[in-house]
């Protein structure tokens, strides 16, 4: 970017997204509520939350296509709603499903959107009908195209604008498994050649798979943003322990100070704690003539914690730990 | 997509400048998308058909004097040169504004219908540049509706009964030559009040986002002014109506050339189309791009 192009307060430190309190509210309902999100450069950013939440509306009025009741977004240190169309230089992507003119034909409607780029795209097309493997059926009317070469023909619309945030709305929606796995792929080679991806999705193993942080919406709040591996940190540090003597292993476990939610399972003894609880242990254990065979801690999965979070404490059940604390770890 | 990991990618450069595209590019791809919908054919092929139905008719007929024509009707068959006044003079009170309106009532609202606005606004153009270029496309289908028909009337009515001078409504005879000028400058009249319907039918457009309401409504905005211009003790009004406008190019067919009404159809003219096209304009910029 360009000086001249560079908002107040030096570009080079704008994040791809900071959104600040945004509120959208339709008459008597809210669909936002004070949502901050923070998509730092270089992130593969999952933006997760039942259907409802707010998450498609918070994508447009990070787009600058719904203007927010209240609150901020900016792109690149750019409010879509001061800057226009300047904006969104550098950011790709598309909201709930990506639409085109049914009536002209898949490269036509990526040469009219290369049209509107500007800066070089046309001569992009070629090159990401390649990618996304649309060119045998680029001269075919996308009223004909099934939803995944919609999707697909999304992708490249987006990749025509050579952006540096790529924003994805629920990418593999109605896609098979192999173009649900192919998509992801797509996305983790994108996202490793340093483009920040902001994931809007339900499926809860891709975005376990890519993304390394998350927002997590419940209800137009955020209850959770923060990097995921801190999330599956806080959802308990349980721990699964085989020994020699389980019965013996569960009463030493017992009396000591810091272990939690102790019991015996089909594998063993399961119990939660910290790890210094958990050293204090193993050297309990060594004094009671206990061997340890197999000592292995257990996240809980993002799926465990996502219901949690936005379901309650009635689905702990399946995890394996404490509800974790809704928290903004930035 | 199955090798898309070994494809190559698209690279995510900071870029010192980009080129952002001007809204002659916007306009172009509007035309562009107007020429790859059938529904643009159906006003057009209307208009074409129209005159030359009329040719035929008076051919196989051989009528010498149309009846609702005035002094252009009685000239039918001395001059080819008549036959695209009478066109307009019929085609201009209802259906050449509802050509208009099919697509000037679709114009946003197919974006609407489509979720394509959607696509375009987050590409690099602003909504003022789609808004004008969406506009443009607009006026320019209402003005090829125009003069595509004033073309085939011409050609027709040229090969039927010659390249011969015609009579005024002054009364005034003038050459071939300079009666086909007027006939050009006829048309280019008639497309200012034209226009002012464009633009309510681009207001109803983007404001209703449903294409079947604004083209409905635009077209039932003529009915309407139809209607009142009828209704007895509303006469102080009637010089104000859109409609009754449809009829002031023919203040370039008397000589001298009386520019009394054509001045008159302009600001009234004005005071619809330019609201309208603000509301518009306020709207689209406005709005809430959502669903899709």
């Amino acid at each position: 970017m360009s000086a001249g192009a560079s908002p107040p307060g030096g570009e080079e430190e704008a994040p791809p997204v900071r959104a600040r309190g945004l509120v959208k509210r339709y008459k008597d309902v809210l669909a936002v509520d004070h949502i901050d999100l923070n998509v730092r450069s270089g992130d593969v950013y999952g933006f997760l939350g039942p259907n409802g939440a707010g998450k498609t509306t918070t994508l447009r009025m990070i787009l600058g296509l719904i203007t927010p009741t209240e609150g901020t977004a900016e792109l690149f240190g750019r409010d879509p709603l001061r800057y226009g169309a300047r904006a969104l230089e550098g950011v790709a992507g598309f909201v709930e499903a990506p639409r085109f003119y049914p009536y002209m034909t898949g490269l036509k409607n990526l040469q009219m959107l290369a049209a509107l780029d500007g800066d070089g795209a046309p001569a992009r097309i070629d090159e990401v009908l390649d990618v996304v493997e649309l060119a045998p059926r680029a001269k075919h009317k996308v009223g004909g195209y099934s939803h995944g070469m919609r999707q697909r023909l999304g992708i490249a619309a987006a990749l025509l604008r050579r952006p540096r945030l790529l924003i994805l709305d629920e990418p593999a929606t109605g896609l098979d498994p192999a173009g649900m796995r192919d998509m992801r792929a797509l996305i983790r080679r994108l996202a490793d050649e340093g483009i920040t991806v902001l994931l809007s999705s339900h499926q809860l193993p891709e975005v376990q798979e890519l993304c390394d942080r998350v927002a997590i919406v419940d209800s137009g709040r955020v209850v959770y943003e923060g990097a995921l591996a801190d999330l599956r940190r806080q959802g308990g540090a349980g721990y699964r322990l085989r020994s020699t003597d389980d019965r013996r292993a569960l009463e030493v476990a017992l009396s000591q100070a810091g272990i939690e939610q102790a019991s015996i399972g089909e594998h063993g003894l399961a119990f939660e704690a910290q790890e210094p609880d958990v050293g204090e242990l193993s050297l309990a254990l060594a004094e009671a003539g206990v061997a340890i065979l197999a000592l292995t801690p257990e996240l809980a999965t993002l799926e465990d914690l996502f219901f949690r979070l936005t379901e309650g404490a009635g689905a702990t059940d399946a995890g394996n730990g404490a509800k974790p604390q809704a928290v903004h770890a930035r | 997509m199955s090798s898309v990991a070994a494809a190559p990618a698209a690279r995510a450069p900071v870029r010192a400048h980009a080129r952002r595209p001007s809204t002659l590019t916007v306009y172009r791809w509007e035309l562009r998308k107007l020429i790859a919908q059938k529904r643009t054919y159906l006003g057009l092929a209307l208009v074409v058909v129209l005159p030359l139905f009329f040719v035929i008719f008076q051919n196989v007929h051989q009528r010498g004097n149309h009846g609702n024509g005035g002094i252009f009707g009685a000239q039918i068959t001395q001059s080819g040169l008549a036959t695209p006044v009478l066109m307009l003079l019929f085609l201009s009170a209802f259906l050449l504004p509802v050509v208009a309106a099919l697509v000037a009532g679709d114009i946003f609202a197919n974006e609407d219908g489509n979720g394509t606005l959607k696509t375009i606004l987050t590409r690099s153009v602003d909504r003022g540049q789609v808004f004008a270029a969406k506009s443009l496309a607009a006026i320019t289908y209402a003005a090829i509706a125009v003069f595509l028909s004033a073309a085939v009337a011409t050609v027709a009515g040229i090969a039927s009964w010659g390249f011969h001078p015609v009579r005024t409504y002054s009364g005034t005879v003038v050459s071939a030559s300079e009666a086909l000028l007027l006939v050009f400058a006829a048309n280019a009249v008639y497309l200012i009040p034209l226009f002012a319907l464009v633009a309510f039918g681009v207001m109803l457009s983007a404001t209703t986002r449903n294409s079947a309401g604004a083209v409905v409504g635009t077209i039932g905005l003529v009915i309407l002014l139809f209607i009142v211009a009828q209704i007895p003790g509303l006469e102080g009004i009637k010089p104000y109506l859109l409609t009754e406008q449809f009829q002031n190019w023919q203040g370039l067919l008397r000589t001298p050339t009386d520019w009394a009404p054509i001045a008159h159809s302009a600001w009234v003219c004005a005071l619809y189309g330019v609201p309208a096209l603000i509301a518009a304009y306020l709207t689209l910029l406005r709005r809430d791009v959502a669903g899709g």
